[in-house]
């Protein structure tokens, strides 16, 4: 299993709140942290934002579902995002994506049982000289091949 | 004042700075088309409906929310305005389900009035939404059908910044934004407080009153049944307006009638319950003030300021009055005392009460209100749902003559009438509770100092030696500042307070009949109404406070023994609950 912070566990994000609360603009940076955190923000976590911060939960709820940075669903450790732009798509980006998820047994949006992949596919990552890219959360993988997944994977 | 000369249309046009082109235009009768403009609460140029040309500008222009500026040139009828203006509309259209002939808001609806006024009569557009729409209709009081959802807007910033909830947001975007309560939940399951000010601000038919009016034909149909009605205060300040009678009407006697030819066989007044609820109140007020109980007393008659404090200040219950609303208290006599003096058995008696309330029909459902097993209340029907009975029995509203109430259950005085507007129920108390202190008749009992639509209103009431501190807000985000207040142990020194939860008082309550956000342009509808009530105090009753009622000092003498007696805590009083904001397990 990997270290993501429990939901029963509420101490973390009440820390998290306390050091941003005064900040103007304060609940992008606690969601973002608190997703970093726990992985994902479910009603739980959301209702405590909503009261420390004593704004509605369906404000909260709202910024969450605007930003596709968030997610209310427990996703894994490392997101795998597979390129679909225009570039990466010509160039192959499809089998790619077959084969992450033939490795991984999930299907794009699911995650892994053990909590660690998540696989999604992405608009343009900008690195199209590199076609077909995909990114594990921060590190960059181009010029990729099916054949090269199995010993990305490896690596985490 | 910094004044501003502008050209509309090549009318010339001098404004204050700060004014938007939409007021400067109103100012001279140009109508410019709204959606999502709602004035002082949704001023956010969504919808694009407004949309006016500046001369020299870059694009079209939102008048809703765009500032005049000396010299400034504005046309709100050229070809580009009107053809822009035209698709836009279009493009909400084909997105909106145009079931208008079997829709609520048939004939009120905002978005069908813009329709015809641009003279839309084919959509070029087809539908992009193919999601099936769940109606959420599990509260007890709001339905939405976002099928017919907007999105303008003018429900979240009610909720959020009038009422202080925000139980509805916007989720999602693009095409998925959506008007809802967060997590797919129901508004039965957030911090909704039934209060319908959602609804009488929806410019469309997204959001309505759960209708209860089969409830109420089923029973009037029913020969078993000894069907009685009563009706609040401010329905005879609103109903008039569902039968094209300016705002501010009065139609008490038009309103007894048309009960009448419904077929009641009783048609009583809330009003009366209301004497009683001064009577008990005022001397539970005495009580803790002498007796050292706990202060400052929070009034208890607005269901939807009961279930916020439920929900938000669930410590501070104990300084709400024990006293059940006025529609509470009828319900208890009505089932009690009326039905014991007429030879009947309470489970024959149905009781309707007409509310300008739709978290009323909350109110009645709460189990602390019945006795034996028998809801105090059967159903509560609001002012829309009334006018739409009166409307399919075929009754012409506007010739009937005009009637009294029927007796006992039916009397009323001036006091009662003003619980209606906010500060209405402080005005009442005090009239009769400065002649129980002093034992004297008062001089003066027009308690200016109360009334009026400031948010929140402070003021000394005296009553011989004694100082009688008291406080009146209404409307969510003005009660949320006097109890926060009051948490905060700043408001120690005061000893009553009015609360409640519609901006206004109850005759801008969320039953009420809908007027469109451009008419609210020209009238504040909680002051014309108000008005109404203040007329029927002043001029039309003879009797002004509510211990001279001649029946609430009979029913006291043949059934309550006093004010505060056993039996008056056993059918008059109630407790509360301490509940969630969210509701989701």
């Amino acid at each position: 299993m990997v270290d993501l912070i429990s939901i029963e566990n509420l101490e973390p994000l009440k820390e998290i709140i306390a050091q941003h609360k005064e900040e103007p603009g304060c609940i992008m940076p606690i969601l973002q942290e608190t997703q970093g955190a726990y992985g994902y923000l479910p009603i739980e976590l959301q209702k405590v934002i909503a009261d420390e911060l004593n704004i509605p939960l369906s404000e909260v709820y709202g910024i969450v579902t605007f930003y596709t940075q968030f997610t209310l669903v427990q996703k894994g450790k490392y997101k795998i995002g597979v390129c679909m732009g225009t570039a990466c798509y010509v160039r192959g980006a499809q089998n790619v994506l077959d084969r992450v998820e033939r490795e991984l047994k999930i299907a794009v949006g699911q995650t892994t049982e053990d909590k660690k992949f998540t696989i999604e596919a992405t608009r343009c990552l900008g690195a199209c000289g590199l076609a077909p890219v995909m990114m594990i959360n921060e590190d960059v993988y181009g010029a990729l091949t099916p054949d090269k997944i199995p010993g990305i994977l490896a690596k985490y | 004042m910094n004044m501003l000369n502008i050209k509309i249309n090549g009318q010339d046009v001098s404004v204050p700075a700060g004014t938007t082109i939409l007021e400067a235009a109103k100012s001279i009768n140009v109508h410019i088309p709204t959606l999502c403009y709602l004035k002082d609460i949704n001023e956010i140029g969504a919808c694009r409906m407004c949309l006016v040309e500046i001369k020299g500008g870059r694009s079209l222009v939102a008048a809703c929310v765009y500032p005049c500026s000396e010299g400034m040139e504005v046309f709100t009828n050229t070809p580009v305005v009107r053809e822009t203006r035209k698709a836009i509309l279009e493009l909400i259209l084909s997105n909106h389900n145009r079931e208008c002939t079997t829709c609520d808001r048939s004939g009120v609806c905002e978005l069908q009035q813009v329709s015809e006024d641009l003279g839309v009569r084919e959509i070029r557009y087809m539908p992009n939404k193919e999601e099936v729409h769940t109606i959420d209709a599990l509260s007890p009081s709001v339905v939405r059908d976002p099928s017919k959802c907007i999105l303008c807007g003018r429900c979240i910033s009610v909720c959020r910044d009038v009422q202080g909830l925000g139980a509805l947001g916007a989720t999602n975007r693009g095409f998925k934004k959506a008007v809802e309560p967060p997590f797919e939940m129901t508004l039965n399951d957030v911090n909704c407080i039934n209060c319908g000010q959602c609804i009488i601000n929806c410019p469309v038919g997204a959001l309505k009153e759960k209708d209860d009016t089969a409830r109420v034909w089923e029973a009037l149909a029913d020969p078993t049944k000894h069907v009685l009605v009563h009706s609040a205060p401010s329905v005879r300040a609103g109903l008039g307006e569902a039968f094209g009678l300016p705002v501010g009407s009065l139609v008490s006697g038009k309103l007894a009638a048309s009960l009448r030819r419904l077929g009641f066989d009783r048609v009583f007044d809330t009003n009366f319950a209301a004497d009683l609820c001064i009577m008990e109140e005022g001397t539970e007020l005495i009580g803790r003030v002498t007796g050292g109980g706990k202060l400052p007393m929070i009034t208890s008659c607005s269901p939807g300021w009961i279930k916020y404090c439920e929900m938000y200040y669930p410590d501070l219950l104990d300084h709400l009055s024990s006293c059940k609303s006025p529609q509470g208290m009828m319900g208890a006599i009505l089932k009690s005392h009326y039905a014991q003096s007429q030879g009947l058995d309470p489970k024959d008696v149905f009781v309707v009460s007409i509310m300008p309330c739709t978290a009323k029909k909350f109110e009645v459902l709460r189990p602390e209100l019945s006795q034996n097993g028998l809801p105090d209340n059967d159903v509560s029907i609001t002012s829309r749902e009334l006018a739409r009975m009166i409307k399919e029995a075929g009754i012409d509203f506007l010739t009937l003559p005009d009637e009294e109430f029927d007796e006992y259950y039916g009397d009323y005085t001036g006091a009662a009438t003003i619980f209606g507007a906010t500060g209405g129920v402080m005005e009442a108390a005090a009239r009769t509770a400065v002649e129980v202190i002093t034992g004297k008749e008062a001089e003066n009992i027009d308690y200016e100092g109360v009334r009026g639509v400031e948010g929140i209103k402070s003021a000394d009431i005296k009553a011989g030696d004694l100082t009688i501190k008291v406080m009146v807000a209404h409307g969510g985000s003005n009660i949320r500042k006097v109890m926060d207040d009051l948490r905060a142990g700043k408001l120690d020194d005061v000893h009553f307070i009015e609360l409640m939860a519609c901006p206004g008082g109850c005759v801008n309550g969320g039953g009420q009949p809908i007027v469109s956000a451009q008419d609210k342009m020209n009238v504040d509808i909680r002051v014309e109404r108000a008005k109404a009530l203040y007329h029927e105090d002043k001029d039309v009753l003879g009797l002004r406070k509510s211990h001279e009622n001649p029946s609430i000092k009979k029913l006291y003498d043949e059934f309550l023994e006093k004010p505060n007696s056993h039996k008056a805590h056993e059918l008059l009083h109630t407790t509360y609950t301490a509940r969630p904001k969210i509701n989701n397990k």
